[in-house]
């Protein structure tokens, strides 16, 4: 019985100093998360860069670290609408509810495109707040970098002078990226592209390109090889200069168009993870800009 | 501008008599008048014309604030979630006047055996958050002529810990299929297992109590008491809890592409003057009642993988569930010997000890579709039927089960399945049943539970 006691004590929280469980949804989350809370906190993320963030199932072992978050960080805007209701749902944890300090969503701070004119399911997978692939714009990150360092701030207030003081940092060494990334980026201003899924259309408006094609007749349907032949032949009109796809996206849409009309098919990371180089947030984006420069050469 | 006209003619007409110098006079004055008038107007116009331009620029060069503007809600946006699904098949089967399961006493009603074109059910399913502290969900079923609420309950969202209750109509968390609907199944028709364990699956009008361990390793456990009428259990009036359940899940990932989940339920329950039909030793059929124990035991395993965990273009999924049932009490058996029968009407004690299990595996090997392949079988075990042994006796016969389906899913809310099944679950009968089915969700987007 002793042993027995003496164990479940070693279950209970360490107190004040245990790092703060923070679940974020996706891998760019989680690598914010990771800039912003350092060593005070302990950041799990639910998926990875060749996970499709739209389908996911809410596995037990995500119900597990959802009853343990302090901080739960997603994209919202209905990209996680399959599966994280399930995981605040089940996991019984009061803390992380929607409206309460511990649920985060970061599509609610900056400004959304895309919001559909018109909701029906005829138009496939469509997102009422507007395209949640927020992430691939990094004004967007510096954004929601700011409201998550205020928001662990709050969660954790015997830390928030540390929480402000690496957000101060980072937002200084990311602004300094961003130029950097604009003035590497100008030769693509008003390149033609076209996309497999709608996933990039953030980093497009923010480097000035132009999505002409989406491989997908609508959003998140599968292409059809008939479907395809139809793409190709209207870039016979509207050319293209790349075809683009997320690591996580099958890969033989973008490769068959690639071979039938002799564009160059890219492969973006699309979040932290979905390349070597892409590690953490500024490689992400480095990463980014090197694949569109060798393909745009 | 029209007042200093307007003043002019006035004048005009109310002095017609004034000299030609003092008219002029007034004249110059009114022009004058009419002049200053106009340069203030337009003094005005051109002052309004600069601020409605400056604010337009300034509406386009400074970016609309980062506010939250919308709602926080992590699922849809409608209020509260509907959706409503459409489901129908054709079935192809041997025409066989009293279906069932040969050695298990019929667990309630059974919708799947109409030959032919059918609608199964229309289910219709709201939910939402109440407020703060509770979210409620509702499900109907509908068929014609019958409207059944198969679930309505609400359940706390906010009492933490791990912590969650249930309260009201609900399908039970015991096992791993028994928690899903009928259009979230992977094949046309319900396993064998489940048949003779619920019908279609274990309600219960009660409570439900969960606890989820704060550990890595998933840990669930969970416990119900209600009412209890629902097959194990009959109806038997009264207060109290006629029928409780616990239940405990395992669970976890094994790397990034392989999760895994495991599970032992138990459920007890009572039942009084429970209807149900055998045949008898002469093969005519015999209405029975049993009064008594139930005591179901269920384990359950379900194994996924996906590559990298990304199910969107291949993944497979395995499950497989056992159980057993002992059942102690008594058994009336209708006099039926005006039919042949050998019933004469009398109780005697009855004692079974039945098992059986159901194991599937579902292979999606290009995005859209899927193929899969489930078997079914049962054991009749032991049952002894005490002073009615000489009307009744237990058949030796396992029914078994192999079933083989194809689905197509053009989107996520829309599925064709082709099954075909081979049924020895009637003892002397080998049935080829073949199945098309359609399944249509409209509405809120549906979740994807494990």
């Amino acid at each position: 019985m002793k042993r027995l006691l003496f164990s479940m004590i070693l279950w209970l929280p360490l107190g004040a100093h245990a790092a703060l469980n923070v679940f974020a949804c996706e891998p760019e989350w989680a690598a914010l998360a990771h800039e912003l809370g350092g060593e005070d906190v302990k950041v799990y993320s639910a998926t990875n860069a060749f996970q499709d963030p739209h389908r996911i199932e809410a596995r037990p072992s995500l119900i597990a670290q959802m009853r343990r978050a302090k901080l739960v960080v997603c994209s919202g805007a209905e990209l996680e609408a399959g599966w994280l209701p399930l995981l605040l749902r089940d996991a019984g944890n009061a803390a992380v509810q929607p409206g309460r300090p511990g649920y985060f969503e970061a599509t609610q701070f900056v400004t959304m495109l895309e919001k559909p004119a018109r909701l029906d399911r005829s138009a496939g997978d469509v997102h009422a707040a507007g395209n949640p692939h927020i992430h691939t714009d990094p004004r967007n990150i510096a954004l929601v970098g700011k409201a998550l360092s205020t928001r662990l701030a709050e969660i954790d207030p015997a830390r928030a002078a540390a929480y402000r003081a690496r957000s101060a940092a980072f937002d200084a060494r990311w602004q300094e990226a961003i130029t950097r990334w604009e003035t590497h980026a100008a030769p693509l201003r008003n390149l033609p592209v076209a996309v497999q899924h709608k996933s990039f259309s953030y980093l497009l408006a923010w480097l000035e390109m132009r999505e002409v094609l989406t491989l997908e007749p609508r959003p998140g349907i599968e292409p059809s090889v008939g479907h395809l032949a139809r793409v190709a032949e209207t870039l016979q009109t509207t050319p293209a200069k790349m075809v683009l796809r997320a690591a996580y996206h099958s890969p033989r849409p973008a490769d068959w168009l690639s071979q039938r009309s002799g564009i160059p098919a890219v492969v973006l990371p699309y979040t932290v993870g979905g390349s070597k180089q892409a590690s953490n947030l500024f490689g992400l984006f480095d990463d980014t800009l090197d694949q569109l420069l060798k393909a745009a050469k | 501008m029209l007042r200093p006209t307007l003043l002019a003619v006035a004048l005009a007409a109310a002095f017609p008599a004034f000299a030609d110098t003092d008219l002029d006079a007034l004249r110059a004055e009114l022009q004058e008048m009419k002049a200053s008038y106009e340069a203030r107007i337009q003094a005005l116009e051109a002052r309004l014309q600069a601020a409605e331009s400056q604010s337009a620029a300034a509406s386009e060069t400074v970016p609309a604030p980062a506010q939250p503007s919308e709602a926080v809600s992590a699922g849809n946006r409608f209020n509260p979630d509907i959706s409503l699904i459409l489901q129908g098949r054709y079935a192809h089967l041997d025409d066989i006047e009293h279906r069932h399961i040969s050695g298990f006493l019929p667990a309630g009603h059974d919708h799947g055996a109409e030959r032919g074109f059918s609608l199964d059910h229309t289910e219709l399913v709201m939910s939402a958050s109440i407020d703060p502290y509770f979210d409620g969900y509702f499900n109907l079923a509908l068929i014609d002529e019958e409207v059944e609420i198969e679930e309505a309950w609400f359940r706390t969202t906010a009492l933490g810990n791990g912590f969650t209750l249930k309260g009201g109509r609900f399908l039970s968390g015991i096992g791993y299929q028994n928690e899903k609907h009928p259009h979230a199944w992977d094949f046309a028709d319900n396993n064998l297992m489940y048949q003779v364990l619920f019908g279609e699956a274990y309600g219960n009008d009660g409570l439900q109590l969960r606890w989820v361990a704060p550990t890595d390793l998933y840990l669930a456990l969970g416990s119900e008491a209600g009412w209890g009428d629902s097959f194990p259990g009959s109806d038997r009036g009264g207060n109290g809890v006629n029928a409780y359940t616990l239940f405990g899940h395992l669970g976890g990932d094994v790397g990034a592409s392989h999760s895994w989940r495991a599970g032992l339920s138990y459920l007890r329950a009572r039942a009084d003057a429970r209807e149900g039909e055998l045949e008898d030793v002469n093969e005519i059929e015999a209405e029975t009642f049993f009064s008594g124990t139930s005591h179901n035991w269920i384990a359950d395993f379900v194994w996924k993988w996906a590559p990298d965990g990304n199910p969107r273009e291949r993944n497979f999924s395995f499950t497989a569930e056992y159980f057993i049932r002992d059942e102690d009490g008594s058994l009336l058996c209708e006099d039926n010997q005006a039919d042949g029968g050998t019933c004469d009407g009398s109780e005697g004690a009855y004692d079974s000890s039945q098992s059986g299990f159901y194991a599937q595996g579902v292979y999606q090997f290009m995005p859209r579709w899927r193929t899969g392949y489930r078997y079914d079988r049962l054991d009749p075990g032991s049952v002894d039927f005490g002073t009615n042994s000489g009307a009744l006796s237990n058949t030796s016969h396992k029914p078994t089960r192999h079933s083989l389906m194809v689905d197509y899913s053009p989107s996520e809310f829309s599925r064709l399945r082709l099954q075909y099944s081979k049924d020895k679950s009637m003892e002397g009968l080998s049935e080829n049943q073949w199945f098309v089915q359609y399944i249509h969700s409209l509405g809120a987007h549906g979740a994807h539970s494990f």
